[in-house]
Formats: C-alpha cells, sequence, structure tokens
C-alpha cells in the first residue's frame, strides 16, 4: 500500500497534499497496490471525504487533543504507531514547511532514508524511482528507494491535480496515546504574515521585483498586478531584500525559495546564477530589463527590453481586460 | 551552555555545475568549496548565545580532510573549538547516513551539549533533512528553519517560517535548531582570529573509532542517474514602445502561453 500524509492547516486540506495523493494513484495503480492517506490532528474526520476525491480507497485517522497544534515529535510518534501496524511500502509526503520538517524525522525514526522535494516519480520493478532537483536546480539526481518502506516528498506545484471522482472509501479512526512529555516541541502560536499574503511556493503566477525597482514604495506596481492576476504572489531577488525593501520570506533563489509556477515574471531582476537556480524550472518565463544582455533573457520565454515603470502600467491595463472577458 | 554547531562544506553558490556521466558525479575540479551560507547562521546564532549566557561553542564537520578549511573560518569567527568528523564517501545524498554518523558522535564522543545548530539545509544536496534525523536519533525536540531563538533557563522559544506565517514554537533544552536567513546577520572572521585559527589544532575522529558497523551505514538511496536541468529554448526578445510591448506580451500570456 502506499500512505500518504494529508497536511491539514486551519481544517482545510493544502492543496499539495492532494497533488502527492493524486501521483501516488498514478504510481499506486501501475504497482499494483492500494492509496491511502492518513489525517493527523484534532477534529479533521471532516475532511475525509476530500480525500476520496482523490484516489484514496482509506482514510486513517489519528485524533488527539494533543496533536491539536503541530509537533514534529507527537506527530512523529502519532504516524510510527499507526506504520508499524499497517506497514506501507511507499510513504509520500508533500515538501511543504511541515512535510520538510517530519518526514525527515519520520524516516529517521523508521531507519529508512527519504528523498526531499522530487519533481518526478516513476514505477521500477515494483518500486519507486523519483528525480529530485539538486544544487538548487542546477542539475537533477534520480534515486532508486531502496528502503522499506520507500519514502519520497513531493514538491508542491509540480504535480498534476487527478480530475476528482466521486469517491467512496472506508474511514478507519484510532485513538492516539502519546504521553504528554513525548509532544517535545510544540506550535504555540501562528504569526501570519501581514495582508496574509500567498507563499511563493504555492502561487501559480510569481510577479518578481529586483533591484531595478529602485526602492521599497515601487513595489507597489508589482502588487498591483499581483492583486489583478489570480492566485498569484510577490517574489523578490536577494538585492531587493537585502535593501530591505521587502521581507525575506519572498526571496527566490538558492539560499531562498524555489519556484515552479505555470508563469514567473521577473522585473528589473539581471538574472544571477543564484537566482536562475530558484526559477528556471516555472513552465514559462516573462522578464522585463532595460539591458538587452541581461542573462534574465537567456531563460525568458518573452522579453521586453525597456523600462519596468513605463511597461508595468500598460501591462496591467492589458491583462485587466484580457482577464474581464 | 554547551553549544554545538554542525556545518558542511559545498561548493559555493557561484559554481557552475558540471556532470561527469560515466562516474555519475559532479566534477569537483575547479569547484570553489566553502561553509555552506545556511551554517554561518547557525555559527553566529551560536556566539551570540555564548556571548549573552557564556559556555562554549564547538564546530563539528562529517566529510574528507579538506573539511579542515571550513572549520578553520569558524575557529576564526570565534567557535573555541572544532572537530573533524573523517568520512572519505563523498557526496552520497544520504541524510540519514549523516545523521547516524553525527548521533553517534554525540552518543559516544561528545554526549554534554544543551543545543545543536545546523543550517535548514546545505546548499548542494538541498535535502533539508539531517537536524530532524539528528533530532529523532537523540529522542530531541526539533524546530527548523528558524529566524528568531530565544533561550531561558532550559527552555527555548523560536520562530520558524511557514508558507506565509511564522509558527511560535516552544521547547525544552537539550534540543536542535535549524537556521534560516534573517537569523542574525554573520560577522566576518578578524586578523586575531585568523592567526589564532591557524595554529589551533583540529582533533580528527574516524568512522572505526566511532564504532560504527560499514552496514549500519548503507546507501538507501541509490544514485541511478546525475543530468543537467533541460535547456530552455530561446524565447523571444522585444525592443518597442512600452505600450506596444506590453500589448504584445499580454497576448503572448493569453494566447501562447495559455497561462492567462
Ligand atoms: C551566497 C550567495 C547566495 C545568493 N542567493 C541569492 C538568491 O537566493 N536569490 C537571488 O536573487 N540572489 C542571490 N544572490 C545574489 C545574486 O548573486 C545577485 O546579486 C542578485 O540576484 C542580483 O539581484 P538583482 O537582479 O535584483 O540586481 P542586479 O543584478 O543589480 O540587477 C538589477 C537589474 O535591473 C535592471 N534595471 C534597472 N533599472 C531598470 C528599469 N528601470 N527597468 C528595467 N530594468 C531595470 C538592470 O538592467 C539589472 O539587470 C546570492 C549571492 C550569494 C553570494
Amino acid at each position: 500500500m502506499i500512505l500518504v500524509y494529508v497536511e491539514c492547516r486551519d481544517f482545510k486540506i493544502k492543496q499539495s497534499s492532494l497533488e502527492a495523493l493524486s501521483e501516488a494513484k498514478r504510481r499506486g495503480d501501475e504497482i499494483g497496490i492500494e492509496t491511502t492517506a492518513v489525517l493527523v490532528g484534532h477534529a479533521v474526520d471532516a475532511l475525509a471525504p476530500e480525500v476520496f476525491r482523490y484516489g484514496a480507497s482509506k482514510v486513517y485517522i489519528l485524533e488527539n487533543a494533543l496533536l491539536a497544534h503541530y509537533s514534529p515529535s507527537g506527530f512523529t510518534q502519532a504516524l510510527v504507531s499507526l506504520i508499524e501496524e499497517i506497514k506501507p511500502e511507499i510513504i509520500l509526503f508533500a515538501a511543504t514547511s511541515m512535510g520538510k520538517d517530519l518526514s525527515p524525522r519520520l524516516a529517521a525514526e523508521l531507519g529508512v532514508s527519504l528523498a526531499s522535494d522530487c519533481i518526478q516519480t516513476a514505477a521500477k520493478n515494483g518500486k519507486l524511482e523519483v528525480k529530485r532537483p539538486i544544487f538548487a536546480g542546477k542539475a537533477f539526481a534520480s534515486f532508486m528507494l531502496n528502503s522499506s518502506p520507500q519514502m519520497a516528498s513531493l514538491r508542491p506545484n509540480v504535480f498534476p491535480l487527478a480530475e476528482p471522482v466521486d469517491g467512496h472509501g472506508e474511514t478507519i479512526k484510532k485513538e492516539v496515546v502519546i504521553p504528554e512529555n513525548q509532544v517535545k516541541d510544540k506550535v504555540t502560536e501562528i504569526l501570519k504574515a501581514e495582508g496574509a499574503e500567498l507563499d511563493v511556493t504555492e502561487a501559480d503566477i510569481v510577479v518578481t521585483g529586483g533591484r531595478g525597482m529602485k526602492g521599497p514604495e515601487n513595489f507597489d506596481l508589482l502588487r498591483e498586478l499581483t492583486a489583478v492576476l489570480p492566485h498569484s504572489a510577490l517574489g523578490a531577488s536577494r538585492s531587493a531584500v537585502d535593501a530591505e525593501w521587502i521581507d525575506h520570506q519572498h526571496q527566490v533563489g538558492q539560499t531562498g525559495k524555489t519556484v515552479s509556477p505555470s508563469l514567473y515574471m521577473a522585473f528589473g531582476v539581471s538574472g544571477a546564477i543564484q537566482h536562475l537556480a530558484g526559477m528556471s524550472s516555472s513552465k514559462f518565463i516573462v522578464a522585463v530589463n532595460k539591458d538587452p544582455d541581461a542573462p534574465i533573457f537567456k531563460v525568458a520565454d518573452f522579453g521586453i527590453v525597456g523600462d519596468l515603470f513605463q511597461v508595468i502600467p500598460p501591462l496591467k491595463e492589458e491583462l485587466k481586460k484580457i482577464l474581464s472577458e | 551552555m554547551n553549544l554545538f554547531v554542525f556545518v558542511k562544506r559545498v561548493p559555493d553558490t557561484e559554481s557552475k555545475i558540471k556532470i561527469n556521466h560515466e562516474t555519475n558525479s559532479i566534477v569537483e575540479e575547479g569547484l570553489n568549496f566553502v561553509l555552506s551560507p545556511y551554517d554561518e547562521y547557525a555559527v553566529e546564532e551560536a556566539l551570540q548565545i555564548r556571548e549573552a549566557k557564556g559556555g562554549q561553542v564547538t564546530v563539528f564537520s562529517v566529510g574528507p580532510d579538506e573539511t579542515q578549511t571550513i572549520l578553520k573560518k569558524c575557529l576564526a569567527m570565534g567557535a573555541d573549538e572544532a572537530v573533524l568528523i573523517k568520512d572519505g564517501a563523498g557526496e552520497t545524498y544520504d541524510s540519514l547516513r549523516t545523521a547516524k554518523i553525527i548521533s553517534q558522535v554525540l552518543k559516544t564522543k561528545h554526549t554534554q551539549f544543551d543545543l545543536l545548530l545546523f543550517g535548514k539545509q546545505s546548499v548542494g544536496a538541498d535535502s533539508a533533512q539531517v537536524p530532524s534525523m539528528v533530532a529523532a536519533l537523540l529522542d530531541l525536540p526539533q524546530v527548523n528553519v528558524v529566524t528568531d531563538l530565544e533561550i531561558e533557563g532550559n527552555a527555548g522559544s523560536a520562530l520558524r517560517e511557514i508558507e506565509g506565517a511564522r509558527e511560535k514554537v516552544t521547547f525544552m533544552l537539550p534540543a536542535v535548531v535549524s537556521a534560516q536567513k534573517g537569523l542574525n546577520e554573520p560577522r566576518y572572521e578578524t586578523l586575531k582570529g585568523i592567526m589564532a585559527a591557524k595554529r589551533k589544532e583540529i582533533p580528527v575522529v574516524t568512522l572505526e573509532e566511532l564504532g560504527i558497523q560499514p552496514d549500519e551505514l548503507t546507501i538507501q538511496l541509490e544514485l541511478t542517474k546525475i543530468e543537467s536541468p533541460p535547456a530552455r529554448e530561446r524565447g523571444k526578445i522585444i525592443e518597442d514602445e512600452p505600450g506596444e510591448a506590453a500589448k504584445k506580451l499580454a497576448e503572448f500570456l493569453h494566447q501562447d502561453a495559455k497561462v492567462i
């Protein structure tokens, strides 16, 4: 069986978990094993129907009031007891902040290795082969997972969501017994970023500003673009972050976030190797830069050589026009 | 406070990555190796905690002899001691292997500590696994991707970055913390620090001394291929009057790329 860890935040399932579940179902069917899911937390059973819609035939619910808030040690304890009981061949996570925190702890607890942030999976002789970027995407490495269970986390926004079906399945509730002192690291508060902006790793469209934006106030021009574009987020080069024009949560690149949205728009970004590493797997790349020799044009599908301050206002109007049609 | 920091030697971020397809590995000749950028934040944090509360900072690295260079850098930044755990295996991309070696060191040789600091990921393998794995193997609390850390007595509180927010996490010491950019501003080495670091002996620990059986370190991720990312086709670059250029771009996004 394949077991997919399905992450919930604010009583909603993360889209990237559904992507992982969709991929699990494709591979599970190919290998000929069952696809199942696990939800951990408190009062999460209402979410089971949505999990069935993406192909799980069983959903395990690990319930405990102590797990109402995320705890890597607590969640690991809960998962280990389930895994020892049901013995899945493959365990998949979405490589979200929680997935990247929890999956290695679980893997070590189970004594197995883990391939993180994979961008491709394939079934080979009943096992998984995965591909993952190394050096922030300057190269790709493929691995056969030779451990038992096999474990991988999948990069958000890369794997296609399955068409939801009118699925049903079995919900299996497990009371988890965890001594309170086994919950060693507790989330006690979540501080939302102002404006509750979408994270660059989760957005379909990333609108990025570099040093060419000239100052923090001009990022408002980009915010106006993100207001027009559906499911979009604001990105930044390290130069813009280091100048304190924008918070480093927005930084894209080798020492920022790696993104692969459908559309990446770079304004006043030169395209340094560290920046390209974080965004060159985007499906479409657009760049506006006044320097025709800027390296960003080497990866751009569409580039405008020109002054971003003159291009953005008419661009916003054109996009609005198209989107209102 | 006994502060341990774990660091890795990696090619600098300017590096162009070349692949040797025969050996299925990265060509190391010509690469400039440095202290992994996130590890600098971990070292700096340890130094700041020592300055505020007293104690000792020891830096560890698992790697080949050449790793001495980055350990010297940490000493020059102000670390008290450095230890090289010699491992000739090269890059295996198998974090569990590294985590097992580190936890064996902490179980057998360097058993007294309050805080284990790491970078949130090494730049290169990019796995972001070793801190959580060490925490699991030693049954310690963990907080990863930390941008703010406070220690009071034997309790800690940290802010960690998640999508669009920060989580406040509380825990007891000893604990594992991994550093994200924003935690602090790493200091530069001083000339005095560099001179002192030069004279300092770096003890070397071997895997045999640690009593690790080779079969415990079997690599479970079997590398089958390393390849370059698919080259992007050269796109359309236009130089036009801004209004006209904007219009063409919008049309491209709508009609050709179909992303809008
Ligand atoms: C260890 C390390 C890690 C790093 N990690 C990252 C990382 O994660 N992410 C990252 O981005 N960088 C990273 N860098 C920095 C990187 O090397 C570059 O310095 C940085 O990406 C440059 O940012 P930029 O393109 O905004 O600025 P610049 O390189 O200064 O480019 C600004 C561009 O704006 C254009 N421009 C100016 N005015 C206008 C205008 N009016 N209209 C149109 N175009 C205009 C210019 O032609 C120029 O091309 C890292 C560096 C190091 C050493």
